[in-house]
């Protein structure tokens, strides 16, 4: 697709009874994934999910997201996301893609929260956004195929869809 | 960026206008934090009852106007959102912050920074 392509692909489940699940496509943008993070709050309850895993998901989203357009992308660097979220029974399962460079170490970043009972000036700015992805997500997943980032990653929801 | 500040009573009271502290204003919400609790003393009172999403740089934003006040200032959050405040307790951030459940009892209170 081209990177400045914005365009939205809603697909609920299809007659051949296909997972509900959406599609999204925008450009690697901090406007741009926040104006998707906003769409998604509405696509997030036609898969069932409610409060507080609509939050929860946005969380982790926002995260991955914004990682992709601050340090996948070179600054000032044109470039696409995709955004894949599919119901599977009691999960939400996730998928992201971007072509920007690969994750340093061609792996995902471990979790680590600097220590936060320190002096005033010695707390954290950052690093917060790969310990709120790990302590949140059930599965998660890092592939590097065809030049492209895939990032998957599952959320366990509380109840099955058709009870939601 | 909407940031609005009060003299109160109590301190300085800021309210957030936007439904978001997210990477896109963290800059603008520290630089304007900065405007707007420069020259004062004693507790600021930070309403973000109408923020219902604070990500990752957002919060980074957030603990930087707490080290940019002076060392006997508090910087004291009030009304957060179910989702903001699991970004607080996930990170720990909420033993670093005083959180008040709403602005009344933020203003009879007067909260322990430690």
């Amino acid at each position: 697709m081209p990177p400045d392509a914005a365009d939205c692909v809603e697909v609920d489940g299809d007659a051949e009874g296909a997972a509900p699940h959406f599609r999204m496509a925008f450009p690697a943008g901090s406007e741009a994934v926040r104006q998707a993070l906003l769409r998604l709050r509405g696509e997030l309850p036609r898969l069932g999910l409610a409060e507080p895993e609509i939050g929860t998901a946005e969380i982790v989203l926002a995260e991955l997201l914004n990682n992709i357009v601050e340090h996948a992308y070179d600054p000032g660097a044109e470039g696409g996301i995709e955004l894949e979220c599919e119901r599977r029974k009691t999960r939400l399962v996730c998928t992201i893609s971007d072509g920007g460079g690969p994750m340093p170490g061609d792996r995902l970043p471990e979790k680590g929260l600097a220590a936060t009972d320190v002096a005033r000036q010695d707390l954290p700015e950052g690093g917060f956004g790969w310990f709120l992805i790990r302590e949140l997500v059930e599965e998660l997943s890092y592939a590097r195929q065809d030049g492209k980032n895939i990032v998957r990653f599952g959320l366990g929801l509380g109840r099955p869809a058709s009870e939601a | 960026m909407k940031l609005e500040s009060t003299e109160q009573p109590f301190g300085l009271l800021v309210t957030v206008g936007d439904s978001r502290i997210d990477a896109s204003v963290a800059i603008q919400f520290k630089d304007r934090m900065r405007e707007l609790t420069a020259g004062t003393s004693g507790r600021i009172l930070l309403d973000l009852s109408k923020v219902d999403f604070v990500d990752s740089s957002g919060l980074g934003a957030i603990v930087a106007a707490l080290k940019q006040l002076e060392a006997d200032q508090t910087l004291e959050l009030v009304a957060l959102s179910p989702t903001v405040s699991k970004v607080f307790r996930l990170t720990r951030m909420d033993k670093v912050f005083p959180i008040h459940e709403t602005l009344q009892q933020a203003s009879g209170s007067c909260a322990d920074a430690s």
